[in-house]
C-alpha cells in the first residue's frame, strides 16, 4: 500500500485540477473501498429483517395471488375474476365496503377534527390527559369494545331502554345489525387513528402564524380557515388515509354490529373459506381488495405528495 | 403607486401600562409617547419587557392596566385584527402554504379589495422592497434576507399608519443585517409611518432610530436620541448596556468631583453631576508620559494589547487597580508606538468627553403626567 508520507508534497501553486490529480492515485482507491464496505455492512445488518418480510409478507401474498388463478376443478383460469365481474353480489360487496369506509372516515373527520383542535389548544398537562382519554380504548380488546356497543345499541339495550322510558320514542330504534351500528362501532375504533396524526400536525403549527393573520386583519374565524386549517391539512390527510385503508379490510366490528346486513369484502372471504372451502374465489377477492387499496394509496399519493404532506417544515 | 406616497402616520401614547406574570413585572408602569412618523426603538436585554410592550401595542398581550392611544383612539381593548397596525415578526411568520404574492395580498384580500387592485399593489410593494418578479415564489424557496423583505412588504402593503417590528433582523448575518438597517431606515423615510422597533442590539438601535427607549426589568430607563443615549447615559445600567464602558467612582472634594485627588475638568455641566465617571475605550487617548494639561489624566500599567483589525485595544490597570480599556484606530503610526506589556502609560480624557453619571441602577427617570382613565 502506498502511503502519503512516501510522497513529496505537491508543488505550491494555483489550485488546479492538475495538481489535485497528483494526489488522486495515492489512496482514492482505498477510500472508495472503505465506503463500499461500509455500505455492504449496513445492508448486511438489515438482511434478517428483509428475510422476515419476504417470508411473512411477500411469499403469502404471492401464494394468494397464485391460488386465485385456479378454478374449482384446479385448472388454471381467470374464472374467479370474471365471476366477480358477472355477479352483482360481488360488486355490491365492494360498494358496501367502500361506502362503510367512506362514511367512517367522514364521521371520524367531523368528530376528530374539533377534538384534536381542542386538545391542541389545551395546556400541556391537560392535553396529555385528553390524549390518554383518546388512547384509552386502545388498551381494551377490540372484541370487548365491539360487544360493548352491541349491549348499548341493541333492541333492549341501554339507549333504547332509556329513550323509551323517558318517552322520547315508543318503538325501539334499529341502532344495530345494520349500517348505523357498523358505523358507530367503526368510528369509535378508528377515531384515535385520525386524531393522533392530526394532533401531531396541529402541534407543529407555530402560533405566530395565527398572530400574523390576526395582525393582518383576520378575525378568529378567518384566521382559522385561511391559515390554521390549511396548515393542519397534512395531518388530516395522513389520518384520513390511515382510517380509510384500515376500514377497507376491517372484519370484527362490521361482522358483529352489522349482524349480517352489512357484508364487507373481508367477511365474504371468511364465508367463502369457512363455509365453502373455496380458496380460489377467496384469494381473488383478497387480490382485488389488495389492488384497490394500493390504488387508493396511489391516488392519495398523487394528490398529496408525501414531501408536501409529511415532514414539511412549518417553521421558517 | 399609492404605497410609495407617505402615509399619514399616527402618534402612539402609552400610559401607565403594567403587566405582571405572577410576581414578576414584565411591564412596570410604562409611560411613553411615540411621535407621529417617528422611528422609535425599544432597546433592552432579553427578558426586559420590550417584546411584551410591542405585543401590547399589537394587541396580543392584554396588560393588567393602562391606556393605549393610537392618535385619539383608545385601543387597549381592541382585538388585534381591528388595530390596523403592520407587524414584522421575529421569525417572519410567513404563511408556508401561500406564495409570496399570496402572503402579501392576504391583508388586502381580508379587506375585500378587488383582484386587480391586489395584484397591482403587490407588484408595487415588491418593487418597494426590491423583490420584483418574486410573486410566484414559494416561501420555502426564499433566502433569509428575501423572507425578511417579504415580511416587511406584507406588513406595509395595506398602508398601516403604525408599523411594529420585533427584532426583524436578528436572523440575518452581520453584513446583510447592516445593509438591511440602512434600507429599513430609507424605507421609513419614504413611507413615513410611525415605527416601533424592538431590538437587543444596541448598535442597531443607535443606527436606525430617531429616539431610543432603553428598557430593563419592565421599566423605561431612558428615552433619548441615539447620541444622547450613548454620550450621556442617565445611569449605570444604560452606560453599561450601551457600548463598552468602565465606571470608576469619583470623590467630591470641596463640592467638586475629583479622581485621584485631582479635580476633573468637565465642559458639559449637564454631565457634571453624579458619582461615577464613565470611561469608554474609544474616548480615551494615549498620552505621552506627563500628559497634557488639557486632558483629565489616568496613569496605569499596560496589560494585554489586542489587535482587532480595524482597531486595537490596550487593557490598562489603573493605579487604584481598576482595569480599563482604550481603543485606537489601527493606523501604522499608532501601531508602531504601541506600548509594551508592563510599561507605564498615561491615558487622557478630553473635558468634552468627560461624563459623570449617577450610580442608581434603574427607575423611571422620564417624568410624565398621566391622568387616571
Amino acid at each position: 500500500m502506498k502511503t502519503l508520507d512516501k510522497l513529496t508534497k505537491p508543488v505550491p501553486g494555483p489550485r488546479t485540477a492538475k495538481i489535485y490529480k497528483r494526489w488522486d492515485g495515492i489512496n482514492s482507491e482505498e477510500l472508495g473501498q472503505d465506503e463500499l464496505r461500509e455500505k455492504w455492512a449496513l445492508f448486511g445488518l438489515s438482511i434478517p429483517a428483509i428475510i422476515l418480510v419476504l417470508t411473512v409478507i411477500a411469499i403469502p401474498v404471492g401464494w394468494l395471488f397464485w391460488l386465485s388463478l385456479f378454478n374449482d376443478e384446479g385448472v388454471l383460469s381467470l374464472s374467479n375474476y370474471t365471476r366477480m365481474l358477472d355477479s352483482k353480489s360481488y360488486s355490491r360487496i365492494f360498494v358496501t365496503t367502500f361506502k362503510v369506509s367512506f362514511f367512517t372516515t367522514l364521521l371520524c373527520v367531523l368528530i376528530g377534527y374539533p377534538l384534536a383542535y381542542f386538545l391542541a389548544q389545551l395546556p400541556k398537562r391537560w392535553a396529555a390527559l385528553g390524549m390518554m382519554a383518546v388512547l384509552f380504548p386502545f388498551w381494551t380488546s377490540l372484541l370487548v369494545r365491539t360487544y360493548a356497543w352491541l349491549v348499548v345499541l341493541q333492541r333492549k339495550g341501554l339507549i333504547n331502554q332509556w329513550g323509551m322510558e323517558l318517552g322520547w320514542w315508543d318503538t325501539p330504534i334499529k341502532l344495530v345489525h345494520n349500517l348505523n351500528g357498523t358505523l358507530i362501532g367503526m368510528v369509535h375504533i378508528m377515531l384515535p387513528f385520525l386524531i393522533l396524526p392530526l394532533y401531531g400536525s396541529m402541534k407543529t403549527i407555530d402560533f405566530d402564524y395565527i398572530k400574523a393573520a390576526a395582525n393582518l386583519g383576520a378575525n378568529p374565524v378567518k384566521a382559522f380557515w385561511h391559515v390554521f386549517f390549511p396548515l393542519s391539512l397534512p395531518g388530516l390527510f395522513a389520518g384520513m388515509i390511515v382510517v380509510f385503508v384500515l376500514c377497507l379490510g376491517f372484519f370484527v366490528t362490521p361482522a358483529v354490529l352489522g349482524g349480517g346486513n352489512v357484508i364487507m369484502v373481508s367477511m365474504k372471504i371468511e364465508t367463502l373459506i369457512d363455509l365453502f372451502f373455496n380458496f380460489g374465489t377467496a384469494s381473488a377477492l383478497g387480490v382485488v381488495l389488495f389492488v384497490l387499496t394500493l390504488m387508493v394509496l396511489f391516488v392519495a399519493y398523487k394528490l398529496l405528495p408525501p414531501d408536501k404532506v409529511l415532514g414539511q417544515g412549518h417553521n421558517v | 403607486m399609492t404605497n410609495t406616497e407617505p402615509t399619514i402616520a399616527l402618534p402612539i401614547c402609552i400610559r401607565a401600562i403594567t403587566k405582571t406574570y405572577g410576581d414578576v413585572y414584565a411591564l412596570d408602569n410604562i409611560d411613553l409617547e411615540v411621535k407621529s412618523g417617528e422611528f422609535l426603538t425599544l432597546l433592552g436585554p432579553s427578558g426586559s419587557g420590550k417584546t411584551t410592550l410591542l405585543m401590547v401595542l399589537a394587541g396580543f398581550t392584554r396588560p393588567d392596566c393602562g391606556s393605549l392611544l393610537f392618535g385619539d383612539n383608545e385601543v387597549i381593548r381592541m382585538p388585534p385584527h381591528k388595530r390596523d397596525v403592520g407587524m414584522v415578526f421575529q421569525n417572519y411568520a410567513l404563511f408556508p402554504h401561500m406564495t409570496v404574492a399570496g402572503n402579501i395580498g392576504f391583508p388586502l384580500k381580508l379587506r375585500g379589495r378587488s383582484k386587480n387592485e391586489i395584484a397591482a399593489r403587490v407588484e408595487g410593494v415588491l418593487a418597494t422592497v426590491r423583490l420584483e418578479g418574486y410573486g410566484d415564489r414559494e416561501i420555502t424557496q426564499l433566502s433569509g434576507g428575501q423572507k425578511q423583505r417579504v415580511a416587511l412588504a406584507r406588513a406595509i402593503v395595506f398602508e398601516p399608519r403604525i408599523l411594529l417590528m420585533d427584532e426583524p433582523l436578528s436572523a440575518l448575518d452581520k453584513k446583510l443585517r447592516e445593509h438591511m438597517q440602512i434600507e429599513l431606515r430609507h424605507l421609513h423615510e419614504k413611507l413615513g409611518m410611525t415605527t416601533v422597533y424592538v431590538t437587543h442590539d444596541q448598535r442597531e438601535a443607535l443606527t436606525m432610530s430617531d429616539r431610543v427607549a432603553v428598557i430593563d426589568h419592565g421599566k423605561l430607563i431612558q428615552l433619548d436620541e441615539p447620541r444622547k443615549i450613548y454620550d450621556q447615559p442617565t445611569n449605570r445600567f444604560v452606560a453599561n448596556f450601551i457600548g463598552e464602558s468602565t465606571l470608576i467612582p469619583v470623590e467630591y472634594i470641596d463640592g467638586k468631583p475629583c479622581y485621584d485627588g485631582v479635580p476633573l475638568k468637565i465642559s458639559n455641566q449637564n454631565a457634571a453631576d453624579g458619582n461615577l465617571l464613565m470611561l469608554r475605550p474609544e474616548r480615551l487617548t494615549l498620552l505621552d508620559i506627563g500628559g497634557s494639561s488639557d486632558y483629565n489624566c489616568f496613569k496605569g500599567e499596560v496589560g494585554d494589547v489586542v489587535y482587532q483589525g480595524e482597531s486595537f485595544v490596550i487593557y490598562v490597570t489603573l493605579t487604584d487597580g481598576t482595569e480599563i480599556a482604550v481603543r485606537s484606530v489601527s493606523q501604522q503610526k499608532f501601531l508602531a508606538t504601541t506600548p509594551e506589556r508592563g510599561g507605564k502609560i498615561t491615558l487622557g480624557l478630553h473635558p468634552d468627553e468627560t461624563v459623570l453619571i449617577s450610580d442608581q441602577d434603574g427607575g423611571n427617570n422620564c417624568t410624565s403626567t398621566y391622568q387616571k382613565i
